[in-house]
């Protein structure tokens, strides 16, 4: 009689997607960059040896906050009808974050317009221009990566070339358009609140 | 007894590995063309440990030419500016072109296989991230030949490798020096930040069947803490060097001390990268430790949770001890107490993994092999070098010697006595399965003897001229300081280490075509690279095995004793 080895299955263990773990490590990496920036901003409030201050030249961007702050949900949305497979209800949804996160360009870009021209504050005027291009231009920085990235999305679900396998990736992507959203939770109260 | 679908060692299908080369000049070009279009981990292992032994003799004649200069009171072999360019170059590349690369190249080739996959997370940011590092120290060396070429060390950078500002703003540091500097820096820092995302990756989804995390190799282990540092440690210094290009390309103020800027949040910036990126690189080598020891002990590793434990919380603290690389800026007593107390906490997660080694020697049926040797001396240089560490926690004594050769006796006996030694142990420990071939014997019990009198030579004596005063980085001195006798004995020294490494290199070329065949397993032993052939396969594995206890090579090897 033959007989069959006795084998004790291994524990199935469920581990997490890669997409998922790499992006929270690059989210770290790019918040402790973030982290730098903030900090050499919040130690050098105040300490601009010339003019224009903060006070006197920066407005309460309101609605950009409102629009960026809105393209989280909008791209919460879009991954629910994606998951969903309700496709057009997703290229609506990710195509108004796409617009959303556009608006908020828009907005910095006339924000940087109106201070260069109007107030004569470049990077180079005092400490305030330099902190404060820096680290407003680098989320601006994200912003666009994150535009590209997001588009590239938008024309691959335009083409119905999104497989329902690229829903996971679609999400890890999503996970990076929240974070940028989040810092610039921290760079408006850091900017435009504590340093005004 | 469990069942498990991994064959035994010599057990395996073998195959005709050894590929007859016909050196024609298709076949080279072929052949080069595979190895740079690579992303297979072990290839790009390979090409990062071979890039950083290029770096380490360039950073070794680099030294030399330094020992010379600083062989006796008032010598004249270098011109005082090429001094300065290579001590800044010996520094910069030590850290980021030698240390950094060589362990994420025995990490590349060893992760997976310990792991029991068949290659890494992400395979082509893995071949991204090692030419990053490559482009980043091609650029740094391009300094030497830029400016006025080599005669006058060309545009090297001459700011120090920790280029305190204002120095290197435009202001002080005209041309390009600097910011060859800055910018090498940058490109290696995105190949560091992409190879940490990719161990992490790898270790926490891309394992196999029944390696739970408690059941990894430590060497995994600690590469994915130093990875973890390497995240949150060269990510601000990233930073910092794009402020500093900022201030030097765009005219910001972010270190320009004239407009307001601060010179100091240069330093709080540097050394909150500088300070973790000291475990970044002992971490791997307490992993090769952890391999090593008990391998050679014939005992299983004592205390594996207390070994991982005790390697998170080192990370974990050695993130708030940065300002005691600056104790004499004039911080407030609480800021002082601070950082004296949180540098000397390391001391004792530190303590319980010496401890925990030592554990794991008693008792052992000890085999004095080269890795072994060069594990026993880590053990007990890394123990002083730890000891002249909590010396210069102490805030009054650090105004005595800061920035004396003290400390810099202190930071080389742990990266030459402590990590460069677990570099040895791990390349006569893995060799074999790199290559197929073991490291020769004899060549190798010379080089660890040479190196090790050498290196205590060097150092021990280095520790004299600092407590008599001698800074670092000066040019020369004056014979009636009394530096000289002493100064003579390191360089003697540091010639010694220098033959040492020449035997060692050898070693490395002779054993590829006449060294001993290895076999999977020439060491007896337990983790899962040395299941499969040596070299391995491109494919790592013939059959994905599956495992139930951290050491799987002895499950197999003692089906009635498993672990």
């Amino acid at each position: 009689m033959s007989t069959l080895p006795i084998s004790v299955p291994a524990p199935e263990m469920q581990l997490p997607y890669k997409g998922r773990v790499a992006m929270f490590t690059l989210i770290a990496a790019e918040s402790a960059i973030f982290t730098i920036f903030v900090v050499g901003y919040i130690y050098y409030i105040g300490q601009s040896l010339s003019g224009p201050t903060p006070r006197e030249v920066l407005d309460l961007p309101i609605f950009n906050t409102i629009f960026l702050l809105s393209s989280s949900l909008t791209i919460w949305l879009a991954e629910r009808a994606l998951v969903r497979r309700a496709m057009s209800n997703f290229v609506a949804f990710w195509g108004l974050t796409i617009l959303l996160g556009a608006i908020f360009l828009v907005g910095t870009a006339r924000e940087w317009y109106k201070l260069i021209t109007v107030d004569h504050l470049t990077i180079s005027t005092n400490l305030f221009g330099t902190t404060y291009y820096s680290l407003v231009g680098l989320h601006a920085l994200h912003v666009i990566v994150g535009l590209i990235l997001l588009l590239a999305v938008f024309v691959f679900a335009l083409m119905r070339a999104l497989r329902p396998e690229d829903t996971k990736r679609v999400e890890v992507l999503a996970l990076y358009w929240h974070f940028v959203d989040c810092v610039w939770v921290i760079v408006f109260t850091v900017v435009y609140v504590i340093g005004r | 007894m469990s069942e498990s679908s991994m064959p035994l060692p010599g057990r395996l299908p073998e195959e005709s590995a050894q590929a007859t080369g016909i050196y024609t000049f298709g076949n080279i070009v072929a052949v080069l063309h595979d190895w740079i279009t690579t992303v297979d981990h072990k290839k790009i292992g390979i090409l990062y440990i071979l890039y950083s032994l290029l770096m380490l003799v360039a950073g070794g004649i680099e030294i030399l030419l330094i020992r010379l200069q600083l062989a006796g009171p008032r010598l004249h072999v270098l011109p005082p500016e090429v001094f300065n360019r290579l001590f800044t170059m010996h520094g910069t590349t030590m850290i980021f072109f030698v240390a950094m690369p060589i362990f994420v190249g025995f990490a590349n080739y060893l992760v997976p296989l310990m792991l029991g996959v068949r290659d890494i997370a992400f395979p082509r940011l893995n071949a991204f991230s090692f030419w990053m590092t490559a482009f980043g120290g091609m650029l740094l060396y391009y300094s030497f030949l830029g400016g006025t070429g080599l005669q006058g060390a060309g545009t090297a950078p001459d700011v120090g490798w920790f280029a305190y500002a204002p120095l290197t703003e435009p202001a002080f540091s005209r041309g390009h020096s600097t910011d060859f500097w800055a910018l090498a820096l940058i490109i290696s820092g995105f190949g560091s930040i992409g190879g940490a995302i990719n161990f992490i990756t790898t270790a926490f989804c891309l394992r196999c069947k029944g390696m739970t995390l408690f059941r990894m190799p430590l060497f995994v282990w600690l590469m994915v803490v130093s990875s973890i540092l390497v995240i949150l440690a060269v990510s601000p210094l990233t930073a910092a060097q794009f402020m500093l290009l900022i201030d030097r390309y765009l005219g910001g103020h972010f270190f320009d001390t004239q407009a307001g800027g601060s010179a100091t949040i240069w330093m709080h910036f540097f050394w909150i990268f500088g300070h973790p990126e000291v475990y970044v690189l002992i971490m791997p080598a307490f992993g090769i430790a952890s391999e090593v020891i008990p391998v050679f002990s014939r005992k299983a590793i004592f205390g594996y949770p207390a070994m991982v434990a005790a390697s998170v919380s080192i990370a974990f603290v050695s993130l708030s001890v940065w300002a005691h690389h600056m104790f004499t800026i004039g911080m407030s007593a609480a800021g002082n107490a601070f950082f004296a107390l949180s540098t000397m906490i390391v001391g004792i997660p530190t303590g319980i993994k010496i401890f925990n080694w030592l554990a794991t020697l008693w008792g052992g049926k000890i085999r004095f092999s080269v890795p072994m040797c060069f594990s026993l001396a880590f053990l007990f240089q890394f123990l002083i070098a730890g000891l002249t560490g909590i010396m210069l926690a102490v805030a009054p004594f650090n105004w005595q010697l800061h920035n004396s050769y003290f400390v810099v006796a202190h930071f080389h006996y742990v990266i030459v006595g402590a990590i460069l030694m677990m570099v040895f142990a791990g390349f006569y420990y893995w060799y074999p399965k790199v290559t197929g071939r073991m490291l020769d014997d004899h060549l190798g019990k010379l080089h660890f003897w040479l190196f090790v009198i050498g290196f205590h030579v060097t150092f021990d004596v280095m520790h004299i001229p600092g407590i008599l005063g001698m800074p670092r980085q000066i040019y020369t001195y004056e014979v009636d300081r009394g530096w000289g006798t002493l100064n003579l004995i390191v360089t003697v020294g540091a010639f010694v280490q220098a033959v040492a490494i020449i035997i060692f290199v050898s070693n490395l070329l002779v054993s590829l075509f006449r060294g001993k065949i290895a076999g999977p397993d020439p060491w007896d032993a337990w983790t899962l690279e040395w299941t499969t052939a040596s070299p391995p396969h491109a494919y790592n594995f013939d059959v994905e095995p599956v495992v139930t206890s951290a050491r799987p090579l002895w499950d197999l090897k003692h089906p009635d004793d498993p672990d």
